[in-house]
């Protein structure tokens, strides 16, 4: 009986309805379903676009090296005379592709849309702790787009000291065109991210811990709530770091300290600075860059954790384990950054060391990877695009991850360190799984967020030629990497060594091209169901957990009631003795019923 | 509805929902995360310092020569002593701080009045004394000479003390010889104003050198730090030769891009590290002033808990605890 006496603490702030005008709830939303939608527009879609435009012009200039095309001429304006690309913003498109894709997108675009969406549906909380900083965080990130976009149209150009800006092109404001203004503006777009970054971060955390319904303890969970919580506590504890670092550049750049320079010319000319190192920057920004890498990829794992217990309609194998294993992951990824720099100068026993570390993380991959592949096994599988994707994930998370285990030793990687072996694992592994988890999920919760449906046969169109085009440009990358062929060149045809190359670039490219161009179906088949899709069911997946329980319609608080209490995990799926198939989260035990993974 | 009924089986459960497992409100737990946020980036920096002073760990200047001004004690040598008034002023602002935090659990409205007031004061004592600091280490008192390789040269004598054979310190001000210069006097009615006097060196190297061939008993010494723990000492030959030869630049003072005191990280991490700390004072009293004439007028009395002082009282002690690793790290070791 409830009737223990603990009161059901709730915060009942937002329950008293106000009146919203347009711009309170369209514009400077408090509403976390709101404001899911504003970071799915932005940061997956708009920003998702330009990114991958991106990649394409990069992939066009690699398969027709210096050779007039009239997109390049149309877009790029003078930075292509003639319809040549320029060697410079080559560098920069590099650039801004990856830092718009690693952190625009997948990670504020991915954990913004999902978290925000169900971390206060799943735990049975009427918003976030503070729909207020959470507002904040949105509109910090929209800041920061909006100047990282600015960037393109200074005179010098953007930013084109590549993604992970290592200096001295990034400390160095003469080094290079984007070394400039570019480079500034890029700063100032990642200390507002960062902060934007934080504040969500803290609203997850604090969310998860504090709002969630009675019942919800932390093991009956969803393994999505856990994906995003966990995410959460890395950014917290990685992107600081990044600030530290990105704050002394700016000395560096602006002020003359010399953190990471020392002994420089630049144009004949001595500069002053005196004992600082490169190498240093490379620590810092890696202590972020790793955990980066798996706040990128934990939230799609969480995502396909659901969907794939969902439509296999099966209670997920090995619950604990894989709770076990995101926070096995999350505390390996903070102690491996040393892999990224096995060929940077770093004293070669720490490379043993940093070898050592990666090599841990293969296990609880390996765990997630043989968990979903086990969910599977025997399951009533429900074909769907969001089913697919999820699959595809697993699919590209063991094929890119295979790879790791290569790069990760040092004595294999520094053989392939640099060249496109690397492009090819990390696309794979986080690039692609990533962005996968992120359709999954906008397949799956389309029904929650507008009431409607996907057209699933635009979506089988979408998943079979995105993940064709996928391995179709990755997999050819692995074997011209082998073959000793760097990453970030402007052009190779100079080399008579990777002449061999070309025809592969040519077919990766084509690929390339028919897979950024099916995201054009995509786009139709969301924007189209928006308005004209098929009226969704309360609970069109059958689905256990809470967020199929609230109305769609738009409303301040999730559920008009009391909020649902929570009897069991999320995971009762195919449960004996049950009518249905799925027994959701908030109908009670039975007579003797017994809770499954205790 | 069933929920009334039913039992959820987490009931009386720390982590079962429905409840705040750690017994804190939303706001207080964002702070907590907040300055884990906060605590990296100054592990970021402390670990770049100390990287960076790993690089020169022979010659890295020595604190107890740098750090050793009080105020209105002009000319003494008195390592340490002011930066301990600091500390201590800012851990006394710390209690201060536990008791406006405490009054205000036993709601007592002129108690953390009073002791928000006082944390106010030593926070401001601290930002101050630091403005005091930066000042005295800026503007430097011996000066010295820099090399083509950027390494310090200091100049001084022995005397003894006590029996005892002693290096002290000379200003360059004491010995060099200065020479007629046609060098225009920079004016704003020359036009020369938008560069400073201040900002160029008082002497010339060759002025220094004149100096010291003209002081017999004055000897340079370099950054390396023998096996006694003191900077090494050059003959005076090789003291004559170093100038000559290798001598570039004559320091006075610090900035960012070159000091007396030692290679330029010193200077750098020094005002990047207490000035990121310095800062995180100043916004820290800016918020206790906020809160402070919230105090006054009532505004947590009539909401019924003070627990806004205790949120900034978090941050405080935080930015308190930073300090005992910044003094320990630039200062003690």
């Amino acid at each position: 009986m409830s009737a223990t006496g603990d009161t059901h603490v709730h915060d009942d702030h937002d329950v008293h309805h106000h009146k919203e005008t347009f711009v309170t709830k369209y514009i400077f939303s408090q509403d976390h379903k709101m404001i899911a939608k504003q970071y799915l527009l932005t940061g997956v879609i708009i920003m998702g676009i330009i990114g991958i435009l991106m990649s394409l012009m990069i992939r066009m200039q690699i398969a027709w090296p210096e050779q007039p095309n009239v997109i390049f001429e149309s877009l790029l304006g003078k930075w292509a005379p003639g319809g040549v690309m320029d060697a410079d913003i080559y560098l920069a498109l590099v650039t801004i592709h990856g830092t718009i894709m690693v952190f625009f997108v997948l990670t504020a675009g991915l954990s913004g849309t999902f978290s925000n969406l169900l971390i206060p549906l799943q735990i049975g909380a009427r918003d976030m702790a503070s729909g207020f900083l959470n507002m904040i965080s949105y509109w910090l990130f929209f800041v920061s787009c909006v100047i990282m976009i600015l960037s393109f149209f200074v005179e010098a150009g953007p930013a084109a000291a590549g993604w992970t800006i290592y200096p001295p092109l990034s400390a160095l404001p003469l080094a290079q065109g984007g070394s400039g203004m570019g480079m500034t503006l890029w700063l100032v777009s990642m200390a507002i991210f960062i902060a934007s970054s934080l504040l969500g971060s803290l609203n997850y955390i604090v969310t998860v811990i504090n709002l969630r319904t009675k019942g919800m303890s932390m093991t009956r969970l969803p393994l999505t709530i856990w994906a995003f919580f966990v995410t959460a506590v890395i950014g917290v504890i990685s992107f600081p770091v990044l600030l530290s670092a990105a704050l002394l550049l700016i000395m560096d750049r602006s002020f003359g300290t010399s953190f990471f320079l020392s002994d420089i010319f630049i144009q004949g000319e001595v500069l002053h600075y005196q004992g600082g190192s490169p190498v240093l920057f490379e620590h810092l920004f890696w202590f972020l860059g790793h955990p980066e890498v798996y706040i990128v990829l934990l939230p799609a794992l969480g995502i396909t954790s659901e969907i794939i217990a969902t439509n296999s309609r099966k209670p997920i194998f090995g619950y604990r384990a894989m709770v076990a294993s995101i926070l096995a992951i999350a505390f390996l990824s903070t102690i491996v950054w040393g892999h990224h720099m096995f060929i940077s100068g770093m004293n070669p026993f720490l490379g043993s060391v940093f070898t050592f570390t990666t090599l841990l993380i293969a296990i609880p991959s390996a765990v997630k990877a043989f968990n979903y592949i086990t969910t599977l096994w025997k399951g009533n599988l429900q074909m769907n695009p969001a089913m697919l994707f999820s699959i595809g994930l697993v699919s590209t998370f063991i094929t890119g991850g295979l790879t790791g285990i290569i790069l990760g030793d040092s004595a294999l990687d520094i053989n392939v360190h640099d060249t496109y072996f690397v492009v090819a694992h990390f696309h794979l592994v986080m690039g692609i799984s990533a962005l996968y988890g992120v359709f999954a999920g906008v397949y799956h919760w389309f029904p929650r967020m507008f009431g409607r449906m996907m057209n699933k046969n635009l979506g089988y169109l979408h998943f079979w030629v995105t993940a064709v085009c996928a391995y179709g440009v990755f997999f050819p990358m692995h074997f011209i990497g082998m073959a000793g062929l760097p990453r970030r060149y402007y052009t190779n045809s100079n080399f008579p060594l990777f002449d061999d190359t070309t025809n592969a670039q040519l077919v990766i490219t084509m690929f390339a091209l028919v897979g950024g161009a099916v995201q054009i179906v995509f786009l139709y088949n969301f924007i189209s169901s928006i308005f004209y899709g098929k009226k969704a069911e309360q609970n069109p997946w059958k689905s256990n957990t809470l967020e199929w329980t609230a109305p769609v319609k738009h409303m301040h608080g999730n559920w008009p009631g009391e909020i649902p209490h929570v009897y069991r995990w999320s995971y009762d799926y195919s449960k004996p003795g049950h009518d249905d198939d799925f027994v959701p989260q908030n109908v009670p035990m039975k007579e003797g019923e017994e809770e499954l993974h205790h | 509805m069933d929920s009334t009924v039913a039992s959820t089986g987490t009931e009386g459960k720390t982590w079962g929902g429905g409840n705040k497992p750690l017994g804190a409100s939303y706001g207080k737990l964002m702070m907590w995360f907040f300055i884990v946020s906060d605590a990296l980036t100054f592990s970021g920096f402390l670990a770049a310092y100390g990287f960076s002073r790993f690089k020169f760990i022979k010659e890295w200047p020595i604190a107890d020569e740098v750090f050793t001004h009080v105020p209105f004690l002009h000319g003494q040598e008195l390592p340490m002593i002011y930066v301990a008034f600091m500390t201590f002023i800012l851990i006394m602002s710390s209690v201060t701080m536990v008791l406006a935090v405490d009054a205000g659990h036993h709601m007592n409205k002129a108690k953390v009045t009073l002791y928000m007031f006082l944390t106010i004061i030593g926070g401001a004592i601290f930002v101050g004394s630091q403005a005091w600091e930066w000042a005295t280490f800026i503007s430097g008192d011996y000066g010295a000479v820099q090399t083509k390789g950027g390494n310090i040269l200091q100049f001084g004598e022995y005397v003894s003390v006590d029996g005892k054979e002693k290096f002290k310190r000379i200003s360059i001000d004491e010995f060099a010889i200065a020479e007629e210069s046609a060098r225009a006097e920079h004016e704003r009615k020359n036009g020369l104003w938008f560069v400073t006097e201040e900002s160029l060196p008082p002497y010339t190297v060759s002025e220094i050198y004149n100096g010291l061939a003209a002081n017999e008993n004055i000897l340079v010494r370099n950054q390396i730090i023998n096996e006694e723990g003191e900077k090494t000492v050059l003959s005076r030959a090789e003291s004559l030769k170093q100038i000559k030869e290798n001598g570039q630049l004559v320091v006075k003072g610090a900035n960012l891009k070159v000091n007396e005191y030692g290679t330029s990280l010193f200077a750098d991490f020094f005002f990047f590290i207490t000035g990121f700390h310095g800062f995180h004072v100043f916004s820290g009293v800016v918020i206790n002033i906020i809160i402070f004439f919230n105090v006054i007028l009532g505004t947590y009395e009539r909401r019924g808990s003070y627990e806004m002082v205790e949120k900034v009282g978090l941050y405080w002690h935080f930015v308190d605890l930073v300090w005992v690793f910044v003094f320990t790290f630039f200062y003690l070791v």
